[in-house]
């Protein structure tokens, strides 16, 4: 069965400063694989600056890994050339988080729109390109005649936000990477969108990498969840056993963290430990804010393979046996049990 | 918060029209309320509602082809709205500070965090030495649990959450009574969020000032503000206070939005409200809400509801309340 995509013990280091050289590994050690014929919905999750606009840009080949090696159906990215180069442009779709930078100002929706069809050569017509520009367009519950001939600063930021995806769907990709699609548009439109998103992978083989920080989305759309800190895997697994129970302690932090609309359940009142600038670069990464720290914590414990679909790097786990990096996509399952 | 303190914040008939190509949208329609000191007031509704124009309008920041038709916006008994451009441009960050939707994003890529704080200082013509100015700008990067040496850093080096961070010290620089932020957290993740919320939470206190959330997310509004507003197509329809909102909303509306809130226990329903917004240029008449409300009576289709003080001090634009006033 041919792979999709295929990363190869990926790690991503940005350097900055010349005398008193700075680096932050933004990535560690990612091996992944998604299969041609399996379309799933896949969940990166982690607080800010854990890493994941870092795996949306290099899965679209924006920037190059510092070591390993990202494969699109047999190919490294970063070798693509003439038609291979077009057909992942165009396979590979991204919405990104921040609907205000991507957009030109001075161009129009319709602008915005029309190019992707232009360029890939999606329509024959001029009214065959309006019919899919309205599609798209509705799908994300805007009216087209309300957004088409608007500058970005005439929609208000959901509007943005929609049209990003909007754009993405007018391609119909195989793999498309949402980092944080729906964070500006409300509850009801948020599920509008996200359904939107499950029928795109169910009823067209979309593959999707759905990067948030909002479990509570994860969790009704994604099968499969991979918890990110300071750029290494903290937990994997089954999207509904990882959230209902998370078992590596920073997972419980970001359980916990949910702010829920209920008055009832309140926010922990426990202070959180901030993430501090530097931290530790030996030992388990989550060891400076970890309430349940030890004396082995400052080795790096590997993944333990707590159930068939779970995983958690973390020495409380250490009856379990532990599984290889390179092993994370089998902790992934493709389908939900509710499918299955 | 005592609620017969005077109010620090009185929004009264604000109006704003945006005039398109494709006619006149009303953006904001009569809206009114009041803030007290050290109060925080959630703002919410759909996407396109008019949240962000409400905050641009409060700072007399609304360009054409929109336009404001009318309206006051007091702080401490002063009128913005009356000001002389010079003293409005003064007003900002001094009396009234607006974190804008997606302000991470506005800073300078290619200038030092230090440079943009001390700038937005200097540009109020604060004649501090430059000692004091940078002392001042390094405790405002503190009181958001920032890191000093932010200061001498470029965006790019930080992620989303400190940028967003650094944008909140930059709006309590100069201490203003009133602190609008527009989805301040939206692109943060629960951990950040909750220490961005306490941020706010505890700047608020140190300098007493009322803080406007908008957002859209209900979770964080229960966990956060005092009193929640609700606005649909440039209207407020309803303002309560936090519990009375999550436990009774009033507005047929605000009761949906209640509603349609996820839970772990409601795993792939996708529960929205029935319909679209409605387009700013073509309101339903009567109640804009009318073709999706529930409980929609022969008077909505006609009637436009005026806003009524329901069970003691909570505001409602419902026909269903018309008696109760
Ligand atoms: N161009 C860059 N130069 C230097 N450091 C960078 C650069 N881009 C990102 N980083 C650093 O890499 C780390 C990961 O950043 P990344 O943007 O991937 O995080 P993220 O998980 O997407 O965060 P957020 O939720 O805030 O968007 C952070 O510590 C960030 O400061
Ligand atoms: N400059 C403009 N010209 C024309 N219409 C505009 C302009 N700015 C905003 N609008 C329209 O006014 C309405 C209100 O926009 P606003 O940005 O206030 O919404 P919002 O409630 O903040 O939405 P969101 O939650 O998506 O940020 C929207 O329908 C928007 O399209
Ligand atoms: S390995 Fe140690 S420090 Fe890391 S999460 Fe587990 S207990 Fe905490
Ligand atoms: S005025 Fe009528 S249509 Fe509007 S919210 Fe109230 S009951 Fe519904
Ligand atoms: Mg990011
Ligand atoms: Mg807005």
């Amino acid at each position: 069965m041919a792979n999709l995509l295929e990363l190869r013990h990926v790690s991503k280091t940005y350097s900055r400063g010349l005398i008193n050289a700075k680096s932050t590994v933004a990535l560690q050690d990612i091996s992944l694989t998604l299969k041609e014929d399996e379309p799933t919905i896949m969940t990166v999750a982690g607080e800010s600056g854990s890493g994941k606009t870092t795996l949306a840009m290099l899965l679209l080949g924006f920037i190059t890994p510092t070591t390993g090696q990202i494969i699109y159906r047999g190919k490294d990215i970063t070798t693509l050339e003439g038609e291979d180069r077009l057909a992942f442009r165009r396979e590979v779709q991204a919405v990104f988080q921040d609907p205000f930078a991507v957009f030109n100002p001075f161009y129009t929706v319709d602008h915005l729109l029309t190019v992707p069809i232009k360029q890939f050569k999606l329509a024959k017509t001029p009214a065959e390109a309006r019919a899919k520009m309205d599609e798209a367009l509705k799908a994300v519950g805007l009216r087209p005649e309300d957004v088409l001939g608007r500058f970005p600063h005439q929609l208000s930021g959901g509007q943005r936000q929609r049209i990003n995806v909007a754009r993405a769907l007018l391609l119909k990709p195989r793999l498309l990477i949402a980092d944080e699609p729906v964070s500006m548009v409300d509850a009801s439109l948020r599920a509008s969108i996200l359904e939107t998103l499950r029928n795109l992978q169910r009823d067209h083989g979309v593959s999707i990498i759905y990067i948030t920080h909002d479990l509570t989305t994860a969790y009704h759309i994604a099968k499969s969840i991979i918890v990110l800190y300071r750029g290494g895997v903290m937990e994997a697994g089954d999207v509904d056993q990882v959230i209902k129970s998370p078992q590596h302690p920073y997972t419980r932090l970001l359980v916990d963290s949910i702010p829920w609309p209920t008055l009832d359940q309140r926010w922990g009142s426990d202070t959180i430990k901030a993430r501090e600038a530097g931290g530790s670069s030996v030992g388990c990464p989550f060891r400076t804010r970890c309430p349940m720290a030890m004396e082995q914590c400052k080795t790096q414990p590997p993944l333990y393979h707590i159930k068939q679909k779970q995983a958690a790097a973390c020495y409380l786990h250490a009856e379990h046996s532990s599984i290889a990096a390179e092993r994370l996509s089998e902790l992934l399952p493709v389908k939900s049990e509710l499918e299955a | 918060m005592g609620q017969d303190q005077k109010p620090v914040l009185r929004v009264s008939n604000l109006e704003v029209t945006y005039y398109t190509d494709s006619g006149r949208a009303r953006a904001l329609d009569d809206v009114s309320f009041t803030l007290n000191a050290g109060e925080k007031l959630g703002m919410v509704g759909e996407s396109g509602s008019g949240k962000s124009t409400l905050a641009l309008a409060m700072m007399r920041m609304i360009k054409p082809p929109g336009r404001i038709e009318g309206g006051k916006v007091e702080i401490g008994g002063i009128d913005l709205m009356a000001l002389s451009d010079e003293d409005m441009r003064q007003a900002r960050l001094s009396k009234i500070a607006y974190i804008p939707q997606g302000a991470m994003n506005s800073l300078n890529p290619v200038t030092r965090i230090g440079s943009q704080l001390v700038d937005a200082i200097r540009s109020h013509g604060i004649q501090d030495s430059r000692a004091q100015v940078e002392e001042r700008c390094v405790n405002a990067l503190k009181s958001v649990d920032l890191d000093p040496a932010v200061f001498r850093m470029y965006p790019h080096e930080l992620s989303g959450g400190m940028k967003q961070r650094v944008c909140i010290a930059i709006g309590i620089l100069l201490q203003p009574s009133v602190i609008i932020a527009d989805e301040p957290t939206s692109a943060l993740d629960v951990v950040t969020q909750r220490q961005v919320m306490e941020t706010i939470d505890r700047v608020k206190d140190q300098i007493n000032a009322a803080v406007i959330l908008i957002g859209h997310d209900m979770g964080l509004m229960a966990q956060f503000v005092d009193r929640v507003a609700v606005m649909y197509s440039g209207r407020l329809v309803e303002v309560s206070t936090t519990r009375e909102m999550f436990t009774n909303p009033v507005h047929p509306y605000a009761a949906a939005l209640i509603s349609s809130l996820p839970n772990l226990e409601n795993k792939g329903v996708f529960q929205g409200i029935p319909g679209l917004a409605p387009s700013l240029l073509r309101l339903p008449g009567g109640c804009s809400f009318h073709p999706r409300c529930a409980k929609v009576m022969d008077i909505c289709k006609t009637t436009r509801p005026l806003t009524r003080r329901v069970q003691g001090d909570r505001l409602v634009t419902c026909h269903l309340y018309n008696e109760e006033a």
